[in-house]
C-alpha cells in the first residue's frame, strides 16, 4: 500500500513457510516416533467401542453400551445446550442492565455498576464454583424440598419441573404447534394487501398453544420416592451452575458493550426523538437501539463465542460437556489422549469460525456505507 | 440532558455578611435537590428507587452480619470460630499458602522482596508523565526477571535453593501473569505486524496463527499442555509441567495481543508511515520508530484489559495440579481441621483477584481518558 | 622365552576373558531409569493430590501415607536416603500422560492395575501395595443395608478410573439403574456428598475409608459391605525398562518380607547385631548379595525398614486412624492376599 516489499522480503517469506513445514514435519515424526516406541496406536477406530459409563445429563437416550461416538454426540448437545440458554439470558440482561447503567435514577446506575465492576474483575472459575458449592448445595435434600407453584419443586438435586405427557397421537399436534410458534415473526412481517399484520400475528402461539394444550395427555408431577424425585423433568444444578454462572459473566460485558454503544450513537438522535414527544422507552426501542445495533453486533458475536468457549468450565462443576467428558473420561478409559483433544479443539475452531464468518457476512450487510 | 427536567438551584441571597446560616442553607437545598434529580424525579423513578432500596435492605445486612459483624478472626483453631458469622480465623492462619505456596516461610522475605521489585519498575513505565518510558520497559523486562529470577530460585550462598515446586498460591499467579505478558507482548506485536504484512505468506500465517488460537477454549489449550504436549517431544527430554503450560499461555495470549495492537496499528494515520518512508527510513524502522510507538499508546487501556484477563484466567492452572491460589484455597477447604468453610475460602479469592484487577482496570481507564482527552483536544 | 612367552599370553588372554565377564557382571543391572535418577539424586514419585490413607500433604506441605511410604522405600533404596524424593500429585486425569512422558519416574497412586491400561497405555505393573474393591459409602439415614438397594441412587464418582465402568456392569448385573455424578477431583466429590448433591460416594475400599474420615461427622456413614469389583492397586512404571520394575516390585515385597521376618522399625538395629537366622542376615544384607543382584547396595532392605518401617507398621499408622481392618491386605500367613515371593 505504502512501499512494495523488497525482493529479498518476497524471498524471505517463502523461507519462513518452509521453515513452518519443516516444523510441522518435523513434530508429526516425533509423534510417530514416540507413538512407536510406547506401542500406542493412533487411530478414531476406539469411536466404535463401547462406552460402559453413564452420562449423568443427556438430551438425546444414553444408554450404558452405547458407543463413544455417540458420547460425542451427547456432550456436543450438552455443550450446545448451556450454550444456547447462557446466550439468551445474558444478552436479555445484558441489555437490562446496559440500559439501567444510563438510567437517571443514581442508585440505579451505581448498582449496575457495583455489579458489573464486581463480576468483571473476578475470575470466571471462582464465580462458577461459588455457584454451584456456596449457593446450589445449600439447598434442601429431596424430602425438604421448596414448593414452588405450579407443582415445581426446588432441592439440591435439581429443579423438578411438571412434565407434561403427550398422548400417543399428540405427536403431529405437537409439531403443528412448534411450526405455528416459529411463523410467528414472519406472520407480523407479512403484508396483506396494503395493511402489515402486526399484533394480530400474535394469535398464532395462541393457537400454538391450544393445539400442544389439545395433545397432551396427563401431567405428570414429580414427587418423592426413594432416594430421588421421579416424575417431571429435571433441571440438574450442574446446568442451573453452569448457566447461571456463564449469563452473569457475560451480563457485565454485555453491559458495558450496550452501554457504549448506545452512547455512541449522536445525542442529536436523542434531541429528535424528544422534540417528537416520544417518551423514554419509545426512544430507546424505536429510535436509539436499532442504531445501536449495528454497532453492538461484531462485539456480540464475540462475546457469544466466549460463551461458547467458555462452558468448557464445565468440569469444574460436574457438569458433562465436551472436555469433561469426551476430553476427559474418554480419553481415559480409550486411552487416546491425542484423538480425543484434536476432536474437541477441532469442534471449537469449526464452531468459532463459523460464528465469526455469521458475523462478518452480518456486518457487510448492515454496514452504513458513509458519503 | 436526557431525562427529567432540570430545576434549578434556588440561590441564596444572604450576602456576603452571614455566611454560616447561608452555607447551611445552600447545602441543604443542594442536596435536597440532587436527591430530586436523581432519584425522585418522576413517579416511576421514585417507585424504582424505593424498590431497590428495598431490596438493598434485604440482602445487604445478612451479608455484612455474617462478614463482618458476627465474623471471627481471631484464635488460632476451628473451634475459636464462635458464632454464626464467617470464619476469617482460617484466612488468617493459612495465609502464607493462600499468598507463598510452599516456599519455606524463612525464605517468605526473598518473594516480598521480589514483589516490590516489581511494584519499582512497573510504576515508571505506567505513571503518566515519565520521560524514558522505553527504558523503563526495557529494564523491565530485561533486568527484573533476571534479579526476580535469583531471589526465587536461590542456590548462591546466602539464598538457599527452593524448587518450584514448592512455590504456588498468588505469587504464582503474578508469576505467570508477568512472564506470559512479557512473552506474549513482542509476540503478539510481530503477528499484527504480520497480518498487516503485503507479503501474502506472512499474512496468511499470522491470519492463520491468530485465528486459530482464539478459536479454541483456554481450558481446552492448557489441558493440551499437560497432557498431549508430552507426545510432541523427543524421548528423553522432559519440560516441566508449569514451563509447559506457560508456552502454551504465551502462545495463547499472542493471538489476542495480537488483535488488540492491530486496533491500535490500524489507528495510526497512513500519512506517518508515508512521511517516514520518504525520509529514507526502512520498514522495521519505520515500524519500531514511528508506528509502533503512537498504536501502542493508543492501545495501552486495551493491553491493560488483556492483562487482567489474563490474570483472571490464570486460575485456570489448578484444573492440571498447579498450586495456585485457587488450588491453595480448595486444598485447605478439605484440610480435616477447617472442614465445612468453603464459603469463606471462596469470598475471600474474589476479594483478592477483585482489588488487583479494580486497581488495574481502574487504571486502564483513567488512562484512556488522559488519551481520548489528548487526541479529540479540545472540542 | 618361546614357553614364557605363551604362558604370559595365555594368562592375559585369561586375565582379560576374566575381567570382561567380572565387568559386565558389575555392569549387569542396566536401567535408564535408574541411572537418571542416581544423576540427578532423586526419585520424582508421581502420588494422589491429597487422600488420607495413600497420600497427604498436610498445612506444612509434608507428605505421608502408604504410597509415600512406598516410594521413600524406592527412594533409599536406590539412593540411600528416604528424603531424597519429590511427590508430584497427579489428578486421575494426568496420571498416566504424565507417567509416559516421562515426567515421573514411577505412578504410586492407589491405581488398579488392569489388563487395558498394561496393554493400551505401554505402562507395566509393579507391586500390588493394596488389595481391595470398590465399596459404597452412603448416609447412615438412608437405611441401606447393601449396595442391590441402591437402585435410582444417585452416586458420586470420580471421573477417569475403572469405578464409573463397575457401576455399569454392577447395574446391568443385578437389574438396577445406579445414577453417577461425574467429578475431577476427590474434594469436589466429598463436597458434593456431604451436602446431600448425591446419596453416597465410591471408590476403592482404602480411598472410601478416607473419605469417610474426610466427612464432618464420620459417623453418620456407613460403608456398604459389598465390593462390586476387584481393585488391587499397586504401582505403574514405564514398559522397556525391565530393571527398573524389577527393583520397584521386589522394595515392595521388602517392606513384606520384613513384616514376616518379624523386624520392625523399632527392632531392626537390634535384630542386626544379634542375626543369626540365614534368611534374616540375607535380607539384612550382612549375608549373600541381594541387593547387588537388584543394581543397589546390600544394605537396601535395612535402610527400608529403618527409615520408612515395614508394611504392616506402615498400614497401621496410616489407614488404622481411619478404622480399616487389614483384611486382603494382611499376610498370606494370617489369611491376607499379601505376599513375598522367596528370595533364594
Amino acid at each position: 500500500m505504502v512501499r512494495r516489499p523488497s525482493r529479498r522480503a518476497y524471498i524471505g517469506q517463502w523461507v519462513l513457510l518452509a521453515g513452518v513445514v519443516a516444523f510441522g514435519w518435523l513434530l508429526t515424526d516425533m509423534v510417530a516416533e514416540n507413538y512407536a516406541r510406547k506401542n500406542l496406536h493412533f487411530g478414531f477406530g476406539f469411536l466404535a467401542d463401547q462406552a460402559h459409563f453413564d452420562i449423568p445429563f443427556h438430551l438425546i437416550s444414553w444408554d450404558l453400551f452405547d458407543t463413544y461416538a455417540r458420547t460425542l454426540l451427547v456432550c456436543f448437545l450438552n455443550t450446545a445446550l448451556v450454550a444456547a440458554l447462557a446466550i439468551v439470558t445474558a444478552s436479555l440482561s445484558g441489555l437490562l442492565v446496559g440500559v439501567m447503567r444510563l438510567s437517571v435514577n443514581w442508585l440505579v446506575r451505581n448498582i449496575a455498576l457495583a455489579f458489573i465492576e464486581f463480576v468483571r474483575n473476578t475470575p470466571q472459575l471462582v464465580q462458577l464454583i461459588f455457584w454451584y458449592v456456596g449457593v446450589l448445595q445449600t439447598l434442601p435434600s429431596p424430602r425438604n424440598s421448596i414448593h414452588l407453584p405450579g407443582g415445581v419443586l426446588l432441592n439440591i438435586r435439581g429443579l423438578y419441573v411438571p412434565d407434561a405427557v403427550m398422548r400417543s397421537d399428540g405427536g403431529m399436534l405437537s409439531w403443528l404447534a412448534l411450526a405455528a410458534l416459529v411463523l410467528t415473526p414472519f406472520a407480523w412481517r407479512l403484508r396483506v394487501g396494503s395493511v402489515r399484520v402486526g399484533p394480530r400475528a400474535l394469535f398464532l402461539p395462541l393457537l400454538a398453544l391450544i393445539l400442544f394444550a389439545a395433545g397432551v395427555d396427563h401431567i405428570e408431577y414429580p414427587v418423592l420416592s426413594g432416594f430421588n424425585l421421579a416424575g417431571g423433568t429435571q433441571v440438574p444444578p450442574e446446568l442451573a451452575a453452569l448457566w447461571v454462572g456463564l449469563s452473569i459473566y457475560a451480563t457485565a460485558f454485555i453491559a458495558e458493550i450496550v452501554r457504549g454503544s448506545i452512547e455512541a450513537i449522536s445525542k442529536g438522535q436523542h434531541e429528535a426523538a424528544l422534540s417528537l414527544g416520544l417518551k423514554a422507552w419509545q426512544r430507546l426501542f424505536l429510535v436509539v437501539l436499532p442504531q445501536a445495533l449495528r454497532i453492538m453486533v461484531p462485539q456480540l458475536t464475540s462475546q457469544y463465542l466466549n460463551i461458547i468457549k467458555s462452558t468448557t468450565l464445565g468440569a469444574a462443576v460436574a457438569y458433562p460437556e465436551l472436555m469433561q467428558i469426551f476430553a476427559g473420561t474418554v480419553m481415559q478409559q480409550a486411552a487416546k489422549e491425542v484423538e480425543t483433544m484434536v476432536t474437541v479443539m477441532a469442534i471449537f475452531v469449526a464452531v468459532n469460525l463459523a460464528g465469526s464468518a455469521l458475523m462478518n457476512w452480518y456486518n457487510r450487510r448492515v454496514t452504513l456505507v458513509e458519503r | 440532558m436526557v431525562g427529567g427536567p432540570a430545576s434549578g438551584v434556588r440561590s441564596h441571597g444572604t450576602g456576603s455578611g452571614d455566611l454560616v446560616p447561608g452555607k447551611v442553607e445552600g447545602a441543604v437545598a443542594r442536596v435536597t435537590d440532587w436527591l430530586r434529580r436523581n432519584l425522585f424525579s418522576s413517579i416511576a423513578n421514585t417507585v424504582l428507587t424505593v424498590a431497590v432500596l428495598a431490596a438493598l435492605a434485604w440482602v445487604v445486612p445478612p451479608f455484612v452480619e455474617w462478614a463482618l459483624t458476627d465474623a471471627t478472626v481471631s484464635g488460632a483453631a476451628k473451634a475459636a470460630c464462635t458464632g454464626d458469622g464467617a470464619c476469617w480465623t482460617f484466612i488468617r492462619i493459612r495465609f502464607p499458602q493462600f499468598f507463598y505456596g510452599h516456599y519455606p516461610s524463612e525464605e517468605i522475605w526473598r518473594v516480598n522482596l521480589a514483589g516490590l521489585l516489581l511494584a519499582a519498575f512497573s510504576i515508571p513505565v505506567l505513571r503518566d508523565n515519565t520521560r524514558r518510558r522505553g527504558l523503563w520497559l526495557l529494564l523491565l523486562l530485561t533486568v527484573f526477571p533476571v534479579l526476580a529470577g535469583i531471589l526465587l530460585v536461590g542456590g548462591l550462598p546466602g539464598l538457599p535453593y527452593v524448587d518450584t515446586s514448592q512455590w504456588g498460591g498468588l505469587m504464582l499467579d503474578v508469576l505467570i501473569a508477568f512472564v506470559v505478558v512479557a512473552g506474549s507482548l513482542p509476540f503478539g506485536i510481530i503477528l499484527a505486524l504480520g497480518r498487516r504484512s503485503q507479503l501474502p505468506v506472512v499474512r496468511t500465517l499470522s491470519v492463520g496463527f491468530i485465528e486459530l488460537w482464539r478459536a479454541m477454549p483456554l481450558l481446552t489449550v492448557i489441558t493440551m499442555s499437560a497432557v498431549m504436549l508430552p507426545v510432541f517431544l523427543p524421548e528423553g527430554v522432559h519440560i516441566d509441567r508449569l514451563i509447559r503450560a506457560l508456552v502454551v499461555l504465551v502462545l495463547f495470549n499472542a493471538a489476542y495481543m495480537a488483535e488488540t495492537v492491530r486496533g491500535g496499528l490500524q489507528g495510526v494515520e497512513v500519512g506517518q508511515e508515508e512521511a517516514a518512508y520518504s525520509v529514507g527510513l526502512k520498514w522495521w524502522q519505520v515500524e519500531a520508530f514511528v508506528v509502533l510507538p503512537q498504536a501502542l499508546r493508543y492501545v495501552m487501556p486495551g493491553i491493560v484489559n488483556n492483562v487482567v484477563d489474563l490474570f483472571k484466567d490464570t486460575t485456570l492452572v489448578t484444573i492440571i495440579g498447579l498450586f495456585d491460589i485457587l488450588g491453595a484455597v480448595n486444598q485447605a477447604i478439605k484440610d480435616p481441621a477447617w472442614l465445612g468453610l468453603a464459603h469463606e475460602g471462596y469470598v475471600f479469592t474474589m476479594v483478592v483477584f477483585f482489588t488487583c484487577c479494580f486497581a488495574m482496570s481502574s487504571y486502564a481507564r483513567r488512562m484512556e481518558r488522559r488519551l481520548n482527552r489528548h487526541r479529540t483536544g479540545r472540542h | 622365552m618361546h614357553y614364557i612367552t605363551r604362558v604370559a599370553t595365555c594368562c592375559a588372554i585369561v586375565a582379560g576373558m576374566v575381567g570382561y565377564t567380572a565387568g559386565s557382571w558389575a555392569q549387569e543391572v542396566k536401567s535408564a531409569t535408574i541411572d537418571a535418577i542416581k544423576k540427578r539424586g532423586e526419585l520424582i514419585c508421581g502420588v494422589d493430590t491429597g487422600i488420607p490413607g495413600f497420600a497427604f500433604q498436610d498445612s506444612a506441605g509434608k507428605w505421608s501415607g502408604l504410597d509415600i511410604s512406598y516410594c521413600r522405600a524406592l527412594a533409599t533404596a536406590v539412593l540411600g536416603s528416604a528424603d531424597k524424593v519429590k511427590f508430584i500429585g497427579t489428578t486421575s486425569k494426568v496420571r498416566f500422560s504424565v507417567l509416559q512422558s516421562g515426567e515421573i519416574d514411577v505412578l504410586i497412586r492407589d491405581s488398579t492395575l488392569t489388563l487395558t491400561r498394561n496393554t493400551e497405555l505401554g505402562l507395566a505393573t509393579g507391586a500390588n501395595n493394596f488389595f481391595t474393591g470398590e465399596a459404597f459409602m452412603v448416609k447412615k439415614a438412608l437405611n441401606v443395608a447393601h449396595a442391590k438397594e441402591l437402585n435410582g441412587a444417585t452416586i458420586c464418582v470420580l471421573t477417569g478410573t475403572t469405578l464409573e465402568l463397575n457401576i455399569a456392569d454392577y447395574g446391568r448385573a443385578n437389574n438396577i439403574k445406579i445414577n453417577t455424578l461425574l467429578f475431577e477431583r476427590p474434594e469436589e466429590a466429598f463436597a458434593a456428598a456431604e451436602a446431600g448433591r448425591c446419596d453416597g460416594y465410591t471408590d476403592d475400599g482404602g480411598s472410601v475409608a478416607a473419605a469417610r474420615s474426610s466427612m464432618k461427622s464420620p459417623d453418620d456413614w456407613v460403608i456398604l459391605p459389598e465390593l462390586i469389583s476387584r481393585e488391587f492397586l499397586g504401582s505403574y512404571t514405564r514398559q522397556g525398562d525391565e530393571r527398573w520394575n524389577i527393583l520397584v516390585r521386589w522394595t515392595h515385597m521388602a517392606m513384606l518380607e520384613a513384616e514376616v521376618l518379624g523386624i520392625t522399625q523399632a527392632n531392626v538395629d537390634e535384630i542386626k547385631k544379634s542375626a543369626t537366622n540365614p534368611e534374616v542376615r540375607g535380607f539384612l544384607g550382612l549375608e549373600e548379595n541381594f541387593g547387588k543382584k537388584l543394581g543397589v547396595d546390600n544394605e537396601w532392605a535395612y535402610r527400608i525398614v529403618k527409615e520408612v518401617g515395614n508394611y504392616g507398621g506402615n498400614y497401621d499408622k496410616y489407614f488404622g486412624p481411619l478404622k480399616l481392618p487389614r483384611g486382603w491386605n494382611d499376610l498370606y500367613t494370617k489369611g491376607g492376599l499379601q505376599y513375598p515371593l522367596p528370595w533364594r
